[in-house]
Order: structure tokens, then sequence, then C-alpha cells
């Protein structure tokens, strides 16, 4: 079974819908967690927890045919973007039925079909690759558009000026997506950057926009601002969101790094809760609440069952699609 | 069949693949208006237009990146990199996206792209200008590397490559572009991974590529007069290789020498003859010989540069050490 979220949003992007991606992909991410903490989940899990706002309000304007790149705390573009939850799991748990056929893991999530051209474990790295989407996409000329997601860690790589000037001298429709959660991995960005994005995007006459990334509504009306004049004429956009990363780095990151107070103000920031006052505020019954919580647990449920029941992948498929088979050419 | 330059096959090969595919692109410094620095893309933008042929600005990594993301999304993109020795500022594109991608995403995606970078000295370029970095790219699961020798390898491995599903670079030694040799009058795709006997003999096996091949014919014409007939197999294809041609050619000769332009030490040299060592032992009658350029970076004075590349005189030599 297969669960397809991205497109549901685009049918609908109304707060309710929202709100119900927001919390599939943070329920997803605990059960990471904990099966990381039982040991369950090989190498590194890095959890966008906190974060979820910014790729439901994304994707939320992005259909099938536009693309999206990811990087390392890349599960909720995934998700949003519409990579099926079973195959989501079993990728992260090793399994011959993950999406990438346990041979990616968490940090190398991707479902071409649906236009996610994958997670990426190289801080940046995603830059390049989506404007050269973008220039595909250009050329084919039918209005569809490129995301690509970078966190404030990723402005200090020399490779995004790189993007900036080309996607501004060719007009190429890339949507650059920042999660500013005001971390370099263990470091604070203040520290790393002696710029910021707004100077850096006017630096290449780029129309940038900072919102509130943890209002899950402001992301979504500004991207589909942007996103609509993208596609009615090519060239980028900035969008900044300003957001929270709950977890640390990765999980087992005893985030010693940070101080009492930035982690008391978790709560307040929280996207999920802030969307939950919202839609309390219109008028939604805490009945909804729990019909739709226990709905979720159930889809992540049937999901991760299919997951845990799927092998491992056989050894000798560790050569498979190193190049692709051509018949009659050897 | 007529004679024409190296380079104006490469540019026939890119021009019939785009002629033939529409999703073909080049990308690259200075080939649109300039029609590239050695011009193996003059004249196609006249043709194709600026919406095919894109004059980047220096930005390597994004170059590649271009072509990377392009051929996730469905077009068969032909990056052109300067020298060769640039492609340092494209690697993380190169090595970790493009020759990953396939297998890392589970074969959901083949990335039909093409690097070509020109390498070699020769020209006293230096140090930055001159190097032979195949073996990196060799040496990288994911990647093809091709390097024609002539006209008519050089418009058909860049029509293989072009067509090719998977990232593919094809290297271009510089000092070949101006040289002349016969390009059919329907020049055919050459199958990437096929060698070819370039001059057949029976005494000493010399494996190599690129612009070594003709230092190997000029070497053959030498020891023929000695009575030494050596066969000169071009691998056209590095990765992957002819295995299966070097060691038949082996169980002929029963002696091989190893020859390219590239440091000896840790190159495409040392993967030949660790494999012929293995497979090809009992074929042997002496120990293998490779040749290749000294452990030091490519100099620019032009005594330096002169004996810092291997040639001809080094193949004699090292055929009759083989010998004797």
């Amino acid at each position: 079974m297969s669960v397809v979220i991205g497109e549901m949003l685009i049918k609908s992007s109304s707060l309710q819908s929202l709100y119900r991606q927001m919390l599939l992909i943070r329920r997803a991410e605990e059960r990471l967690q904990k099966l990381f903490a039982d040991g369950d989940v090989p190498g590194f899990l890095h959890l966008s927890i906190g974060q979820e706002a910014v790729a439901v309000g994304i994707s939320s304007v992005l259909g099938v045919a536009d693309t999206v790149s990811s990087n390392h705390r890349g599960h909720g573009h995934a998700l949003a973007k519409g990579v099926a939850l079973s195959g989501f799991f079993a990728e992260i748990l090793g399994r011959a039925d993950g999406v990438c056929r346990g041979r990616g893991g968490s940090m190398h999530v991707a479902d071409l079909s649906i236009g996610m051209l994958g997670a990426n474990g190289i801080v940046g790295a995603g830059m390049p690759i989506t404007t050269g989407s973008a220039l595909a996409l250009k050329m084919k000329g039918a209005g569809n558009i490129a995301a690509v997601y970078f966190g404030d860690g990723a402005l200090a790589e020399g490779v995004i000026h790189e993007c900036f000037n080309l996607t501004s001298l060719w007009a190429l429709p890339v949507l650059f997506v920042c999660e500013n959660n005001g971390w370099s991995e263990f470091s604070p960005t203040e520290r790393q950057l002696a710029t910021n994005l707004e100077k850096l995007s006017a630096s290449f006459s780029i129309a940038f926009s900072s919102v509130d990334g943890n209002d899950v509504v402001a992301v979504a009306d500004q991207a589909g601002k942007f996103v609509n004049e993208m596609r009615d004429m090519p060239s980028p956009r900035v969008i900044e969101c300003q957001t929270t990363r709950i977890r640390g780095h990765f999980e087992g990151d005893p985030q010693d790094y940070r101080d009492k107070e930035e982690m008391s103000m978790m709560s307040e920031r929280d996207p999920i809760a802030r969307a939950r006052s919202q839609l309390l505020a219109e008028g939604l019954s805490d009945l909804w609440f729990e019909q739709l919580h226990a709905e979720v647990d159930s889809e992540i449920d049937v999901a991760l069952n299919l997951a845990k029941r799927s092998p491992e992948p056989t050894i000798d498929s560790l050569v498979a699609d190193v190049y692709t088979p051509r018949l009659g050419v050897s | 069949m007529s004679e024409v330059r190296y380079l104006k096959a490469v540019n026939q090969a890119l021009y019939d693949a785009m002629e033939a595919d529409d999703t073909v692109f080049v990308i690259g410094e200075d080939v649109g208006a300039a029609g590239g620095p050695f011009k193996a893309t003059r004249g196609l933008l006249e043709r194709f237009g600026p919406g095919r042929v894109y004059d980047a600005p220096i930005a390597e990594a994004v170059i590649a990146g271009v072509a990377v993301g392009a051929a996730m999304t469905g077009m068969r993109p032909v990056a052109e990199i300067m020298f060769m020795d640039f492609i340092t500022l494209a690697m993380d594109q190169i090595v970790n996206q493009a020759a990953k991608a396939r297998s890392m995403f589970g074969g959901q995606a083949s990335l039909p792209l093409v690097i070509r970078a020109p390498h070699g000295g020769g020209l006293s370029a230096g140090p930055q200008h001159s190097q032979c970095l195949e073996a990196w790219f060799a040496h990288v699961p994911g990647l093809k590397v091709v390097c024609p020798a002539n006209a008519a390898d050089a418009y058909g491995l860049i029509r293989s490559a072009i067509d090719d599903p998977d990232p593919v670079i094809v290297v271009e030694n510089k000092t070949l572009y101006a040289a002349k040799s016969e390009l059919p009058d329907d020049p055919q795709a050459v199958p990437i991974g096929k060698a070819t006997i370039s001059r057949p003999g029976r005494d000493v096996t010399v494996v190599t590529y690129g612009a070594m091949v003709r230092e190997a014919l000029t070497a053959a014409d030498q020891l023929t007069i000695e009575g030494v007939e050596i066969e000169v197999l071009d691998l056209r294809s590095i990765q992957p290789w002819d295995e299966a041609m070097v060691v038949s050619s082996l169980a002929r000769t029963h002696r091989l020498v190893v020859a390219h332009e590239a440091v000896e030490a840790f190159g495409v040299g040392a993967e030949v003859v660790a494999r012929m060592a293995d497979i090809g032992f009992d074929e042997l009658d002496a120990p293998i010989i490779r040749v290749g350029a000294p452990f030091a970076p490519s100099p620019f004075a032009k005594a330096l540069e002169a004996a810092y590349r291997p040639d001809a005189s080094d193949i004699v030599r090292a055929v009759r050490r083989t010998l004797a």
C-alpha cells in the first residue's frame, strides 16, 4: 500500500489538510526517533521535527511535474512531495522495498517519478541540481518550476554564488527555499556567515521574501505568490522560512551547545501546535483532532508494518544499478 | 572517406547528435558565441540557437550541476570543461551526484550526461592546464570514461557517450585536436568498452590510449627495424575497459607494456597491469612494464615538459626491457 499525500494537498490546501500533512510527517519522524533509539535504524538520522510547516507549505503549491531537491534533513520534503510512506520507511530501515531499495537511506530518499530529485548528503549540493532541473523545465516550456530546500548552514557554501548567478542571468524558475533554523549543524550560523540571505539575494537581483516558517499558512501563501509569478514568467525567487530545529543535528546529539532559554521556547514555536490553535479558534472540536490523530497513526502503522516486513536487500543487489542495463549492447 | 582534424570530428559528432535528438544540449564556458575555447562547438549556436547552446559563466560546479539536474529532468546535456584541470571545481556534482544517482536511488534514474574535458600537455600550459586526470574518474563506480585517439573514434565515442544512459566523461587530448586522420563519409558510433588493435604484432603487446597511441605507432616503426613487432592496442574506453582484448593479445605476445601520458603511479596502467598479473599470469614471459609521466606536476619550461611527457622513445626502451 502506498499513501500519496502530495497530490492531495494540491487539491486542497485548506488549513485542515495542511495540518494533517504536518502531523503525518511529525508522527512518522517520531516513530523513526523511537526506532532509532531502539537500534532499528542504521546510520545517521537527521529529523526535521519543528520544520514541518516549510515542507508542507511549499509542497502545497507544487504539482507532480514540478521538481524538488532536498538535503540531509529531508524526510518532510519527501513526504510532502508525495513519496509513498511505506517505501519511505522501508528505505530508512534499509530494506529491499525501500524507495531506493535500501541503497540510499535517510539522506538519499528520492522518487523521480513524482519529481522528488533526492535528499542529499552534501550540504548545498541540491542547488546546482535544481538549477539544471529548472533549465530542463524551462526548455520544455510547460510552466513548471524547480524548488530546492537548504538550511542556513548552506549559505556559506561557495556553490550558492554560482547558482544565484546562473539562475538570475538565465531567468531560471528555481524557488530557493531556505529553512533558517539558526544552526549550522552544531554552530550558530551568526558565527559562520558574514552576510545574510536577503543581501545575497539582492546582490543577484533575485526577489526575496522572509516568512515565519513555523506558520504553514504564511509559507503556503508566500510560496503560492512566488510560484504563480514563476509559472507566468520563469525566474528565480528566494523564500527564507524562519523555523526551529527542535531536535539535535542528528539523533543522539546531546545538544549541549544550545542554551536552556532557546530550548524552553520550542513549544511556542511548534508549527503543529500553532496550526492546532488556529483550527480550534475556527471551531474545530477536540474530537476532530482525536479522530485525525488516530487516522494518521493508523496510516503510519500500516506503512511501517509493511516496511518492517520487507526483507533485507539481497547481497547481489549491491552491484545492481551502478550502470543502466542495455539490451543488445555489451 | 576523408582526412579531417580530430576537432572537426568532435564538432560533427556534437552537431549530428543535436540534429538527431532535440533533448541534447551543450553547455560550457565560451561554447556558444566564441565557438569554444578550442572551437569544438563552432557553428552550433548558429545552427541550434541559444536555447540549446548555453554560454555558461566561469562556474564549473554549476555547469556540472546543470548537467546532473537536467539529466534527471529528461534532457541529454553535454557539458564542456575547458581544461580537464578545472574539473576539480566540479567534483561534487560528478562524483557524489552524477555517478551515484542511479545506484543510490535504487535504479530509478539514469543520468544520460556527457562531460567533455581536454587533457594533456605539450602546449607549455603549465601544471594547471596539462593534467591527465582520467584515472580519478575510472575509479568512481557509476562513471564511464573514454579517450579517443583519432577522428573516427572521437566521432564514434562522442555519439555513443551522448546516446549512453549513464554519465560519460569524454577525455580529448589537446595535442590531437589539430591532427588529421580518416573519418568515413557516414561515420558510425563506436561502442563504449571496446578496444581496437591499431597495429598487429607478435612480440610485445603495448596497451595505450589517447595521444600515446601515436607515440606507440612511432615506436613500432622504430622497433620493426630491429626485427621487433609490437602490437599496439588502443583501449579507447578506460571505464569499462576491454580486458578480454588485452588478455587475448597477451596470449599471442606473452609480453606487456602499458603506456599513458598520465603520471605512472596509481594510474590507469596500474589497473591494467594488476588485472593481467592476475588473469593473464600464465601468459606472461616477462615482467610487465609501465610507461607514464614521472611523479611530479606537469612543468612549464619547454625542455622540462619535453622530458616529462612520455613518448615513443620511452615505449621503445620499455619494449626492449621486456625482451631483455
